[in-house]
């Protein structure tokens, strides 16, 4: 990391680094390894998060843990169906969340609205609402594929680059 | 964003200058699935707790209208996934009757052998995610551990860790692979004697038992009247369980007993009974998946049906007691290849009215701890 | 008691207000005229011999093709083991029955799934609003003539198709490169006549084929499926 730049006044006042990926993946190193996934189990596939975060096949080895509450939390499992009446909770938790966030969706119904295509009630997909980074196919996915899915949400985070001026676009999704 | 709408519960709630209302759900890790429970309390004591429910509404029923006999069997699945077999069987039962079928023996038999099997691992869940709500965590690894072995059990036999569509309309998809029976046998043993252990570190627990008896006690008039059904019924002292009183599939061929809430540790029909029924009911299921190993029929898995059946005009019920209860499935038809109405009465439901009666006066720890020993899950109350 | 001597019981007590015993495939019903339900309700719960203390179920069936809704109530008595159907006919138009609430706690709550799938109104019931779809939700959606209403608070209700996306997107690139392509010679030969009975574009060799055949694209249109 080197500093190149100092503007001491005016406008673009600041200082200018370069060469700050090694900082950059130190910083996500210890981001990717301390996920806490807000528990949001929503229907059938809630059991099998529940069942990814227990004893065989273990999240907590990633030392990803569940929080409860959204404020605590930097990635949103949507584990299940969503439906119009959930969906503005769904929004609101999204919102509660601080940045930078990630949202996985897991499962058929989070994806696309999945086996309930035909049913008036159900979201066809929570990306109509939130916007998502990971998808993970399945009715419901094996506690192998969500922890894939896990592991490329890691790789999101090990690509982002801090030090530089660049910032995720936030979309609101609709 | 408009504003979540509750005023019409909101309405019916009077709160005092001293009292607040909050609301549990439906994003919370105690209300087993998206339920809200809008609750009035003063401090810790809660004057009035109202379940709102259908953040889980998926239109099964009006679905059942489009896709057919055959086609409605994986939706059954999602009903209750944490009893999926026995959902899948209570459909079954009732199209059978519809079609006037005869299911052959050795479908019968699996079915049931595959029906009791998940019924423990529904308890397993059940009681494993109750230890976590009143507070201890590590019992829910131990039965996410057990829930485990049965997966793969099952896993073995149809596919499927959590949604099997195993059974059909005549029969069951697939028949019980080589060296199932012992494998199956080889975690009885184990678990007939993990229950002993686990009986020791949570069931007589000194703080669970004290967490657990004496609240909520639900009479057995209540219950009758509330419609409760199933383990609920049961703790409250009741002696009525679907399998050997309605006998259906091979089960009038297996000798089980009934275990019925006694009050042991405190009042019959209070939190503590409704957890300790399940408990005996995994023993139970065990001791007939045993004797169906043993007495198991050779034969064809299904009876011959048409690809798509087309039931004469008329109308049937069938009841299976799944683990949360009964499950009562009324399928309506009126002669083509649809049905015209499908209908799923579950145990879940009804224990969710009696909810707000039950809620005055309880601390908000013990209202986790009640719904918690309901046993409940969010797809059967909104289907 | 099997459903013929439950049914005469009750006949004896209500006379006409109770229907004949209607001999449905398998289950056998009773209908039982709207007024009286809650006093057939009140007697099939306290006789004695009857005891239906226990109420399974309490559900509606639209029939527009004999214009009234039909609302079922399954009975259980836990002592004698005995079960019966009643069911109750009200006008599709503005449906109203008696709420039994008050003889069986247990139809508080089905009486308000009733009210919201089919909008049946329960005459006497303490709390009737909707219980499973939010509350400003438009339409009743058990009923057979329901329509969609196209989303809910702005998230609508269609998802693209994936393969309607991928054949229009074959389709552009097809048309691009047959734009691109030299203006074909038209050489009247018998490759020609096989290509059009085929209707099929050879995808190796564009620049042979004399006219791009109209291509069946697999006609697949994206319906909002509801």
């Amino acid at each position: 990391m080197a500093i190149t730049r100092i503007i001491a006044e005016g406008p673009g006042a600041g200082v200018l680094l370069t060469n700050t990926n090694r900082f950059d993946d130190l910083v996500n190193l210890a981001r990717k390894n301390s996920i806490h996934y807000l528990l949001f189990g929503l229907a059938c596939c809630g059991i099998e998060l529940m069942q990814t975060g227990g004893p065989r096949a273990d999240l907590d080895r990633f030392a990803a843990v569940y929080r409860a509450s959204p404020r605590q939390a930097d990635l949103m499992i949507v584990a299940g169906t969503l439906s119009y009446k959930m969906a503005e909770r769904t929004r609101l938790l999204y919102d509660q969340m601080a940045e930078p966030k990630y949202v996985l969706a897991m499962g058929s119904c989070a994806n696309c609205g999945g086996l309930f295509q035909c049913s008036y009630a159900v979201v066809k997909g929570v990306d109509k609402i939130i916007p998502v980074d990971v998808y993970v196919p399945g009715c419901p996915p094996r506690p192998e594929a969500l922890t894939e899915g896990l592991m490329r949400i890691q790789d999101i985070m090990m690509s982002e680059r801090w030090w530089r001026e660049k910032r995720r676009p936030q979309s609101g999704a609709k | 964003m408009a504003e979540p709408v509750e005023r019409q519960v909101l309405r019916r709630l009077t709160p005092s200058d001293e009292e607040i209302v909050i609301n549990f759900g439906p994003q919370h890790p105690s209300t087993h699935g998206v339920i809200d429970f809008v609750t009035q309390t003063n401090g810790e004591i809660i004057r009035r707790s109202i379940p709102d429910i259908g953040y889980l509404h998926r239109g099964l029923e009006k679905i059942g209208e489009a896709v057919g006999y055959p086609g409605y069997m994986p939706f059954t699945d999602r009903i209750d996934y944490l009893a999926a077999m026995l959902a899948n069987e209570g459909y079954a039962m009732a199209v059978e009757r519809l079609l006037k079928l005869e299911v052959p023996p050795r479908a019968k038999y699996l079915r049931a052998i595959a029906g009791e099997l998940c019924r423990i691992s529904s308890h397993w869940v059940a009681v494993g995610s109750m230890a976590a709500d009143i507070g201890a965590s590590t019992p829910l690894t131990h039965a996410l551990r057990e829930r485990e072995a049965i997966n793969d059990l099952l896993e073995e036999l149809c596919g499927a860790r959590l949604t099997f569509n195993y059974a059909r309309i005549g029969g069951v998809s697939f028949d019980a692979p080589e060296g199932w029976r012992e494998k199956v046998l080889r975690y009885l043993d184990h678990l007939d004697s993990y229950i002993q252990e686990w009986d020791r570190l949570i069931s007589l627990n000194e703080i669970y038992v004290k967490r657990l008896a004496k609240v909520a006690v639900i009479s057995r008039e209540k219950a009758i009247a509330y419609g409760l059904c199933g383990p609920n019924l049961r703790a409250s002292g009741i002696s009525w369980d679907t399998r050997r009183d309605l006998a259906y599939g091979a089960y009038p061929e297996f000798k089980f007993d009934v275990p019925v809430g006694e009050g042991k540790m405190g009042v019959k029909g209070d939190c503590w009974d409704r957890y300790a029924v399940r408990v005996l009911e995994m023993l139970e299921s065990s001791k007939i998946i045993r004797q169906a190993l043993a007495k198991l029929p050779e034969g064809e898995i299904m009876a011959k049906v048409a690809r798509k059946p087309k039931p004469e005009a008329g109308e049937a019920i069938g009841r299976v007691e799944s683990a949360r209860g009964e499950m009562c499935y009324y399928v309506v038809s009126d002669g083509s290849e649809n049905a015209y109405r499908v209908r799923v009465r579950t145990g879940s439901f009804m224990a969710m009215g009696i909810i707000e009666e039950m809620s005055q006066g309880l601390m908000i720890a013990d209202l986790i701890a009640l719904i918690a020993s309901f046993d409940i899950v969010a797809p059967e109350i909104d289907r | 008691m099997n459903a013929q001597e439950i049914h005469a019981k009750l006949k004896a007590q209500f006379g006409d207000a109770v229907g004949d015993l209607a001999e449905a495939k398998i289950d056998p019903f009773v209908t039982v005229k709207a007024d009286k339900i809650v006093e057939v309700c009140r007697f099939a719960r306290g006789e004695a011999g009857l005891d239906f203390d226990y109420c399974e179920d309490v559900t509606g069936i639209d029939w527009p093709a004999r214009n009234l809704i039909e609302i079922v109530y399954h009975l259980f008595s836990l002592q004698n083991r005995h079960q019966l159907v009643l069911k109750v006919e009200t006008e599709r138009s503005q449906p109203s029955v008696l709420s039994v609430q008050g003889v069986w706690k247990a139809a508080n709550w089905l009486e308000r799934e009733v009210y919201d799938m089919l909008g049946v109104n329960f005459v006497g019931h303490p709390d009737l609003r909707r219980i499973l779809l939010p509350d400003d939700w438009i339409g009743h959606p058990l009923r057979k003539d329901y329509q969609e209403a196209g989303g809910y608070h702005g998230v609508t209700n269609t998802r693209f198709d994936p393969l309607v996306r991928l054949t229009q997107k074959v389709e552009e690139e097809r048309k691009a490169i047959a734009a691109a392509a030299p203006p074909p010679v038209v050489a009247p030969t018998t490759a020609t006549t096989t290509a059009t009975a085929t209707t099929t574009v050879p995808a190796t060799a564009p620049a042979t084929v004399p006219a791009p055949a109209p291509v069946p694209a697999p006609a697949k249109k994206e319906e909002p499926r509801g």
